[in-house]
C-alpha cells in the first residue's frame, strides 16, 4: 500500500499549494495561495470567455442563416470535421511563430477552435427542424427572419448547446497552454514546474479539471433553461 | 529584371536547399532544411501513430464492452454517459498531470488519458447506432427465430456499423490532435517537435510538424472510411445513395457530450 499513500501525499501537497502561499522552487518569490490561484483563474476564464464570445458571434448567425436556407451543408459539415483535426499545440506554436504573443492573439486563436463545433451544430440543429413546424409558422404569416429566430432557433437549442459545450471545453483546454504564448492562465502552474514544483503542477491540473467540469455543468444548466418546455418533455421521453 | 524579383520573393518564403542558414535566418519555411532533416521526424511520427492507435483501440474495446453491457440493461446508459462525460470534459493536459503521481511519466500515462477522452465519443455512437436500427429489421430477425445474441451480432451490430465507425473516425481525428500534448507527460509524439528546447520559435519546424499532424489526421480518416465501406458491402448502391444525406448529417452530431443520441 505504498503507492496509494504516495499519491495521496502528492494530492495533499497540491491542496496546500492552492490554499497557502509558499516559496517558489528557485527561492525568492512567494507562489501559490488563493491570491495567485484567483488571478490565474480569472485570466483563464477571461481569455476563454472572450474567445467563446467571438466564436458565438461569428458561428451562430452564420449557422442559423445556412441552416435556415439549407445551403452550404458541405461547408458547415466540413468545418466541423476540419476543426477537430486542428492540433491545439500546433495552433499555439504557429501563433507564436507567425502572429505573435499576447492576449488578443490568444483570444483569436482560441476563437478559431470554438467556431467549428458551434457552426456545424447550429447548422444541423436548424436544418433538422421539422419542416411541418416551419410550414405552420409560414402559414401563420411569419417572415423568414421570424421563422429562423422564433421557431427554428428555439427548437435547435439542444443541438446548438451541444456544440457550444464542445467549443467551451476545447477553448478552456487550449487556454491551458496559453502561457506558451505569453498569457498567464492556470496552465502556468502546469507548464512552469521549475517555478512551482510538483505541488504546483498537480494543483494546476486539479484547478483546470475543476474549472472545465464547472463550466460544463453550468452550460448544461443553461441548455436546460433555454430549451423550450415542449422540446424538453419530448426529449426526456426518448432520451437514451 | 523580372526574374530576380520573383526569385527573391520566393526565396524569402521557400528557402532553397543550398541555404544552410535556415535556423539562424528563421524564414517562414525552408524546403531544404526539411529535406535534409526529415529523419528527425521519423521517431516522433512513429510514437504519435502508436499513441493514437493504442488509445483509440483501447477506447473502442472498452466502449464496445460498455455498449454491450447497457444494450439490454437500458438503465446503465445514463450513468455510463455521465461517467464518460466527466472523462471527456477534463482537459487532456490536466488529465496527464492528475495521473502523474499514480502512473508516473511516460507514454502509459498519455495513453490512459487519451483512452479516457475517447470513451464518450465512441460509446455514444455505438449506443446511437444500435438505437437507430429499424424495428422492422429486428422483427424480421426474431421472426426467423434468432435469439437475442444472434439478433445483436447478425442484425443490430452490422446495421449500426456506419454510425460506430463514424464515432471511431471522430475519436481518431481528435486524438491525433490531442496526442500532441502527450509530450508534456513524457509520452513523446510529434508534440516534442513543437515544445522541446526552443523548437517553438523555429518557424520551419513548427510548420512541418503542423503539416504532418494534419496529414496524419486525414490519412487515418480516409483509412477508416475505407474500412467502413468494406464492412458495409451489404448496402446496395440504391441504399447508399438514399442514405448519403443522413450520413453527412449524422456524422457531426455526436461530437458533443450531451446530444440525445437516440
Amino acid at each position: 500500500m505504498i503507492v496509494p499513500l504516495a499519491f495521496l501525499d502528492s494530492f495533499s501537497g497540491a491542496f496546500d499549494f492552492i490554499f497557502s502561499q509558499q516559496e517558489s522552487l528557485g527561492g525568492g518569490t512567494q507562489v501559490g495561495g488563493l491570491g495567485q490561484v484567483g488571478d490565474l483563474m480569472l485570466e483563464h476564464v477571461k481569455v476563454s470567455g472572450f474567445a467563446l464570445a467571438v466564436s458565438l458571434a461569428l458561428a451562430l448567425p452564420l449557422g442559423v442563416l445556412l441552416g435556415h436556407r439549407g445551403t452550404g451543408e458541405l461547408f458547415a459539415i466540413a468545418a466541423g470535421n476540419a476543426g477537430r483535426a486542428i492540433p491545439e499545440l500546433a495552433l499555439i506554436a504557429l501563433l507564436v511563430a507567425f502572429v505573435g504573443t499576447g492576449t488578443l492573439n490568444v483570444v483569436l486563436a482560441l476563437a478559431v477552435l470554438g467556431i467549428p463545433p458551434i457552426l456545424t451544430n447550429t447548422f444541423v440543429g436548424v436544418h433538422q427542424v421539422d419542416p411541418q413546424a416551419v410550414e405552420a409558422a409560414r402559414g401563420m404569416g411569419m417572415s423568414e427572419r421570424q421563422i429562423a429566430v422564433r421557431v427554428e432557433l428555439p427548437l435547435a437549442v439542444p443541438t446548438i448547446m451541444t456544440g457550444v459545450r464542445t467549443a467551451a471545453i476545447n477553448v478552456i483546454a487550449t487556454a491551458t497552454i496559453a502561457p506558451l504564448a505569453g498569457v498567464l492562465t492556470l496552465g502556468d502552474f502546469i507548464l512552469s514546474r521549475n517555478v512551482y514544483g510538483d505541488e504546483g503542477v498537480l494543483a494546476g491540473a486539479i484547478l483546470v479539471a475543476v474549472l472545465a467540469l464547472t463550466v460544463e455543468l453550468t452550460l448544461a444548466a443553461v441548455q436546460w433553461a433555454l430549451t423550450p418546455r415542449g422540446v424538453r418533455l419530448q426529449r426526456t421521453g426518448i432520451s437514451v | 529584371m523580372v526574374a530576380p524579383t520573383v526569385a527573391q520573393a520566393s526565396s524569402d518564403f521557400f528557402r532553397d536547399r543550398s541555404d544552410s542558414n535556415c535556423i539562424q535566418d528563421n524564414g517562414a519555411f525552408c524546403v531544404g532544411w526539411v529535406l535534409d532533416n526529415f529523419d528527425r521526424y521519423v521517431d516522433p511520427l512513429r510514437e504519435h501513430v502508436v499513441l493514437v492507435v493504442v488509445s483509440v483501440g483501447l477506447g473502442f474495446l472498452i466502449a464496445f464492452a460498455m455498449a454491450l453491457a447497457s444494450h439490454r440493461r437500458r438503465w446503465l446508459v445514463p450513468p455510463f454517459i455521465g461517467a464518460t462525460g466527466v472523462l471527456y470534459t477534463i482537459p487532456s493536459l490536466a488529465f496527464f498531470f492528475l495521473l502523474l503521481p499514480i502512473t508516473g511519466r511516460g507514454s502509459d500515462t498519455a495513453i490512459i488519458a487519451l483512452t479516457a477522452f475517447n470513451l464518450q465519443i465512441i460509446y455514444r455512437n455505438i449506443v446511437a447506432g444500435l438505437a437507430g436500427v429499424p424495428g422492422e429489421a429486428k422483427d424480421a430477425g426474431r421472426g426467423m427465430g434468432m435469439s437475442d445474441q444472434q439478433l445483436l451480432w447478425r442484425v443490430e451490430l452490422p446495421l449500426a456499423v456506419p454510425e460506430i465507425i463514424a464515432g471511431v473516425r471522430i475519436a481518431t481525428v481528435s486524438t491525433v490532435a490531442i496526442a500532441t500534448l502527450a509530450v508534456f507527460a513524457g509520452g513523446g509524439g510529434l508534440g516534442s517537435e513543437l515544445v522541446a528546447g526552443s523548437n517553438i520559435t523555429f518557424h520551419t519546424g513548427v510548420v512541418t510538424t503542423s503539416v504532418l499532424l494534419i496529414g496524419m489526421a486525414i490519412a487515418f480518416d480516409v483509412l477508416l472510411l475505407l474500412v467502413q465501406r468494406r464492412l458495409t458491402r451489404w448496402r446496395s448502391a440504391g441504399e447508399v445513395r438514399k442514405s448519403r444525406r443522413p450520413d453527412l448529417l449524422r456524422a457531426p452530431r455526436p461530437a458533443g457530450p450531451e446530444d440525445g443520441g437516440a
